[in-house]
């Protein structure tokens, strides 16, 4: 982390935080007669206007379902269905619009890659690695299949800061690895994983990467062309968007070489009850009615983050992390957990003396929204023999105010408890 | 502030610094284990049964202040009391927290477990306060699966 110089530098930065926070109506509403201070990010985003607006427009003017009709709103939805999928497609400077595949999030995603990617090519004696910062959606997939088929899922651990061991990640890498699995950023420490480096890492090996990117496209910039990523996944209600709705990114040959996830409509090109052929990707991994709404919805969510200075944005979500940093590090008998060198959006910790879920109920009590418990990453609770930490996760819309109102409200939870 | 004050009351405070019955029991007739998986509370309760009657009650385990209160509280109270009454007294608590009890009459009635009164305010609490109750229930019943309250 940086230093204080730093931090009191970076606070001069001009960046108009209170026009952005008015698209978001939500920002504006009481908790327990307090002003809310929206700090469980890393689980869920609040919406701008324009999302909403792009969502109601849609029910109410556009609405009907894709690739199928000839009629005006069958075309209308299937043009800005189509659309949307291309402005995903420029987001992650992927080269084309057809290795775009929506999906439910990054959950089904994985899953997705599992079933398909991982059932045709890991058989009994190989290995998927994965990195012990993961999410429970980037563990329990690989787990299965590899239970299913008899293969191993290898852990390249991290250190006590929250770093991925690098030379342990290098060291597991093998023949035997058909595929590996890494978070981007962990959504339980914050830390931004080296994915870049990693990845030519595993493609030295000749091992293909899925990047976990749910806690990434938030906070930076991705390019999966120069990360050179064969899958990344994300959500879209974590970055602004809608929920049930996520974006697998896969590369064209992959993706053509998978069987099919689901069967059912839209993702065949004839049927018979001898054969049926398969539609073209991205189709044939999008069976049944997709989340139409849903993907105009992430569209405009986009199109809401394209029109920020995302420099600035990076900049300015620094030194709102690194305030926190040095303002919860300051509180006697708190401890941050995680303290990677590289970390975005996420402010972990444990106060002595206190369970985090008690300090999630005072801190609501003040209006503050945090998470608490173990985040789906008990493995990371686990390295640090902790059971849960509080959490505290950032978006461009948070303020340092929003900072001093949080350092307040643990105050009253030591009040609360006797700790002052 | 006030609803925080009904919540962390003076005894609960105290129950979770000081939990009463805090061990392990080697000669117990049954220990069962209860969880909660949303925040990660986890707790073993043993039980020493003589006749249908509660002789011994300990626990050990970790979790919030309402959870671990919640268990000492409860083992303070049970100490002694048949089945039937310790069944009686599940039915009560349970509608102590979710603010279903009518009674008038309550602090006298519920004794210490009265404390617990404010956590009907705090939905997201009740589970963390039913938690030991329900595993004490199980073991009773010499149940031996793990609980789990979500």
């Amino acid at each position: 982390m940086k230093n204080t110089s730093t931090i009191e530098q970076q606070t001069r930065i001009d960046f108009p935080v209170e026009k952005i926070r008015r698209d978001f109506p939500i920002l504006s509403i009481s908790v327990h007669g307090k002003p809310l201070v929206y700090l469980d990010n890393a689980a869920s985003a609040q919406k701008p206007n324009l999302v909403i607006d792009t969502i109601k427009k849609y029910y109410l003017t556009e609405n009907s379902n894709v690739h199928r009709g000839v009629h005006y709103l069958s075309e209308l939805a299937t043009k800005k269905y189509e659309a949307a999928r291309v402005t995903v497609q420029k987001f992650l400077n992927a080269e084309s619009e057809r290795e775009i595949i929506f999906v439910r999030g990054t959950t089904e995603a994985i899953n997705l890659v599992a079933a398909t990617f991982g059932r045709k090519n890991v058989q009994a004696g190989d290995e998927v690695l994965i990195t012990g910062l993961e999410h429970h959606s980037n563990i329990v997939p690989w787990q299965m299949l590899c239970e299913e088929k008899g293969a191993r899922l290898r852990v390249a651990p991290i250190n006590d800061d929250g770093e991925v061991v690098l030379e342990e990640f290098a060291r597991l890498l093998s023949g035997k690895t058909k595929i590996a699995a890494i978070s981007h950023i962990s959504n339980a420490l914050g830390t931004i994983n080296p994915v870049k480096q990693m990845i030519e890492m595993a493609h030295q090996q000749g091992v293909p990467v899925l990047v976990d990117g749910a806690q990434a496209v938030p906070h930076i910039r991705i390019d999966v062309r120069d990360l050179d990523a064969d899958f990344y996944t994300f959500s879209s209600h974590k970055i602004f968007g809608p929920t049930g709705l996520g974006i697998l990114y896969g590369k064209t040959n992959l993706l053509e070489s998978m069987p099919p996830y689901q069967g059912g409509g839209d993702m065949i090109k004839s049927v018979t009850f001898e054969k049926t052929i398969f539609n073209d990707i991205p189709h044939k991994y999008e069976a049944g009615t997709p989340h139409i709404a849903g993907a105009i919805g992430l569209a405009a969510a986009i199109d809401y983050m394209n029109s920020l200075d995302w420099d600035v944005v990076q900049q300015y979500e620094q030194t709102l992390l690194l305030l926190a940093h040095e303002k919860l590090a300051a509180i006697q008998g708190l401890r941050i957990i995680g303290t990677a060198k590289e970390k975005a959006g996420v402010v972990s910790f444990v106060l002595d003396g206190v369970h985090p879920h008690d300090i999630g109920t005072i801190l609501d009590q003040e209006g503050i929204a945090i998470r608490t418990g173990h985040h789906c990453a008990q493995p990371v609770m686990q390295k640090y023999g902790i059971p849960a930490t509080a959490r505290a996760s950032f978006a461009f819309y948070n303020t340092i105010e929003e900072i001093d109102t949080l350092i307040r409200g643990i105050q009253k939870v030591k009040e609360v408890f006797g700790h002052v | 502030m006030s609803d925080l004050k009904a919540l962390y009351q003076e005894i609960i405070l105290d129950h979770n610094r000081n939990p009463r019955n805090f061990k392990k029991m080697k000669d117990a007739s049954c220990s069962v284990d209860g969880y909660n998986p949303l925040c990660g509370d986890h707790y073993t309760i043993y039980l020493k049964l003589d006749k249908g009657v509660i002789t011994e009650i300990s626990f050990q385990g970790s979790g919030c202040a309402i959870s671990k209160a919640s268990a000492s509280v409860m083992s303070t109270v049970l100490k002694g009391k048949t089945r039937a009454e310790a069944e009686v007294l599940f039915e009560k608590f349970h509608h102590l927290v979710r603010g279903e009890n009518k009674n008038e009459n309550s602090a006298e009635e519920f004794g210490k477990l009265a404390a617990f009164a404010g956590v009907s305010e705090f939905p997201a609490r009740v589970k963390c306060a039913i938690l030991p109750w329900h595993t004490m229930k199980n073991a009773l019943e010499e149940k031996k699966d793990i609980v789990s309250t979500e």
